[in-house]
């Protein structure tokens, strides 16, 4: 089966000249959760702009689920649904009749009871007879999600959709990511969020003024540029760190109380049993050791800052 | 083609004119009723007959066709020009259409508001005064066409404009002027010559004058140039719309 999306040297110039994306490359697998995380103006948007036919490339191409979106838009088109970034919907219209509106512009035939199962799964029935300017923010992103997945596709973009939506709201849209995950939809989402991406992607793709900086399974990431730390905690202050432990590279932190040690999760030896030998045998007493390991956002922190600094 | 949609965005426009439907229609047939008063009894009562119509009739094909080529250019500007204003273009962009059938939902729904406006106005003037309708396929015919091509009109100009003035400046600037010097309320021959020649280079003329040739029997041009005008108008409206959409022209970056 090919891929469910295609990118391939993907660029897109603006008419005034300037480059939003500097050669994108990037495949899906069906059935995955893929979160794109970058700084603002990075290009998140313009992807997925340009994958839905928003914007067109400058050069470059692009396949969903085979079918390319300019030779065979319809078929590429009708597998793709879209929750833009901004919210934008007309006010005075009911929620029922724009989803139903969406659902026939992507060519389905009318089916009450699919869209019935799409409002009451997004907590959107009881208002479907209201206008949309009579709904809450949190809602109205729902009404546009309901709106994507009125046609049933196969490819869905989230554009930022948690943006500006409360706690309570973000783990019920985690809920719904993964509820379409089981029904077999591919979800790309973008997000500024790094606990975001941690919670439900897959894959994590990181993007960075146009370029497309890394995409990898989201544990392989973490633990490949997961450090781990550890924390052994002195039950007396260190006036400095002993010179029998100096081949460790042990920092010396809280008041001199914790010595911490950096090793790699995925090293053969990570040196801890014979570095705990080695402090008992300094004479060092013990309070209590403590293991951390970084954060997809330190991760990803530390990309876009070598970045920055390579471009100098 | 991708019927589904056409019809989606067809029921979705309509559902809009409904909404609003005493607005829509109490304003053109108020309108039209202050015309027959002033011009038609007021004024039209000391206004000799023209070609053995009497005034107040005389201009029923006029009226008729100023409200629908006004309502067809600003129902099908505003319907395409809402969604860019408001971002919902973006759906329309990323749907599997292609621009044939995104024309003919909104120029249809355009076009059949402007028909319901027409045909209402039409409905007004046999309260004022005696209608006759001597050629009532071709009236239809005519009817249709204009609500038509001028939808079309209006559909490029709702593309094109920028913002809300914009989107009014080229029916007042232009459209009007042609509209009511195309021969709305007189006939081109009680012109002097000059300002005749100058008239035919006025589209509008071919079309009043094949409209009131459907109801009356006599016209400024001949009925065939009438038909050739508007199907070439209608068909450089088509051109310039396929342009657009081929280009992306204000509306796909
Ligand atoms: N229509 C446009 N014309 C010119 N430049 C544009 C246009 N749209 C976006 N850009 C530029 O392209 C770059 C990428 O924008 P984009 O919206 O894709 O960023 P993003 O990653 O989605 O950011 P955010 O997280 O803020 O949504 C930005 O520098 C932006 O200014
Ligand atoms: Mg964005």
């Amino acid at each position: 089966m090919p891929p469910i999306l295609d990118i391939s040297e993907l660029r897109k110039s603006y008419s005034d000249g300037f480059e939003a994306l500097k050669g994108v490359s990037l495949q899906i697998e069906a059935g995955e959760i893929i979160a794109l995380l970058g700084p603002n103006g990075a290009g998140k948007t313009t992807l997925i702009s340009t994958v839905c036919g928003i914007t067109t490339a400058t050069s470059g191409t692009v396949a969903v689920g085979g079918y390319d979106i300019i030779r065979d838009f319809r078929a590429a088109r009708s597998m793709i649904g879209l929750v833009p970034q901004e919210i934008n919907l007309e006010p005075f219209e009911k929620v029922i009749n724009t989803v139903r509106f969406s659902r026939g512009l992507f060519g389905r035939a009318p089916d009450d009871a699919a869209l019935e199962r799409i409002l009451r799964q997004l907590s959107l029935w009881d208002k479907r007879n209201n206008q949309i300017r009579e709904l809450s923010g949190g809602m109205k992103r729902r009404v546009l999600i309901a709106k994507a997945l009125s046609h049933e596709p196969r490819l869905l973009f989230l554009d930022e959709p948690t943006a500006g939506v409360d706690v309570e709201l973000r783990k019920d849209m985690w809920e719904i990511v993964e509820g379409l995950k089981a029904d077999g939809v591919t979800i790309v989402l973008t997000t500024h969020y790094i606990e975001e991406a941690e919670a439900i992607a897959d894959r994590v793709g990181v993007i960075a003024k146009g370029e497309l900086l890394l995409v990898e399974d989201k544990e392989s990431l973490m633990a490949r540029m997961g450090q781990k730390q550890l924390d052994v905690q002195l039950s007396e202050p260190l006036a400095d760190v002993p010179k029998a432990l100096h081949k460790y590279n042990l920092t010396l932190c809280d008041n001199n109380r914790t010595l911490t040690y950096s090793y790699d999760t995925r090293a053969e030896r990570t040196g801890i049993t014979k570095l705990l030998s080695d402090v008992s045998a300094a004479g060092l007493v013990l309070r209590d050791v403590v293991t951390r390991q970084s954060s997809l956002e330190d991760i990803f922190v530390g990309l876009v800052h070598d970045d920055k600094e390579g471009a100098q | 083609m991708n019927w589904t949609a056409i019809r989606a965005i067809y029921l979705f426009e309509m559902a809009r004119f409904f909404r609003t439907l005493a607005q829509s229609l109490i304003s053109p047939v108020l309108s039209t009723s202050l015309y027959f008063v002033v011009f038609g009894a007021a004024i039209g009562s000391r206004i000799q007959e023209i070609e053995g119509v009497s005034y107040g009739s005389f201009i029923v094909p006029g009226l008729i066709m100023l409200s629908v080529i006004t309502q067809a250019i600003s129902n099908a500007s505003f319907g395409i020009y809402f969604p860019k204003f408001i971002g919902t273009i973006y759906e329309l962009l990323s749907a599997p259409v292609n621009f044939l059938e995104i024309v003919a939902g909104y120029v249809g729904a355009a076009a059949t508001k402007a028909l319901f406006i027409g045909v209402i106005i039409l409905i007004t003037a046999f309260f004022f005064v005696d209608v006759q309708i001597a050629h009532p396929l071709a009236m239809v015919a005519f009817l249709l066409l204009t609500c038509l091509s001028f939808a079309l009109l209006g559909f490029i100009i709702g593309i094109w404009a920028g913002n809300f003035e914009q989107l009014q400046l080229v029916p007042l600037l232009v459209v009007t002027p042609l509209v009511f010097l195309g021969g709305s309320f007189y006939s081109i021959s009680m012109l002097p010559p000059a300002w005749q020649t100058i008239s035919y280079f006025n589209p509008v003329v071919y079309l009043i004058s094949g409209f009131r040739w459907a109801f009356f029997g006599t016209a400024d041009v001949p009925i065939g140039l009438s038909l050739l005008a508007i199907a070439g108008f209608t068909t450089v409206c088509l051109l310039v719309i396929g342009w657009i959409f081929k280009t992306g022209w204000r509306i796909r970056q």
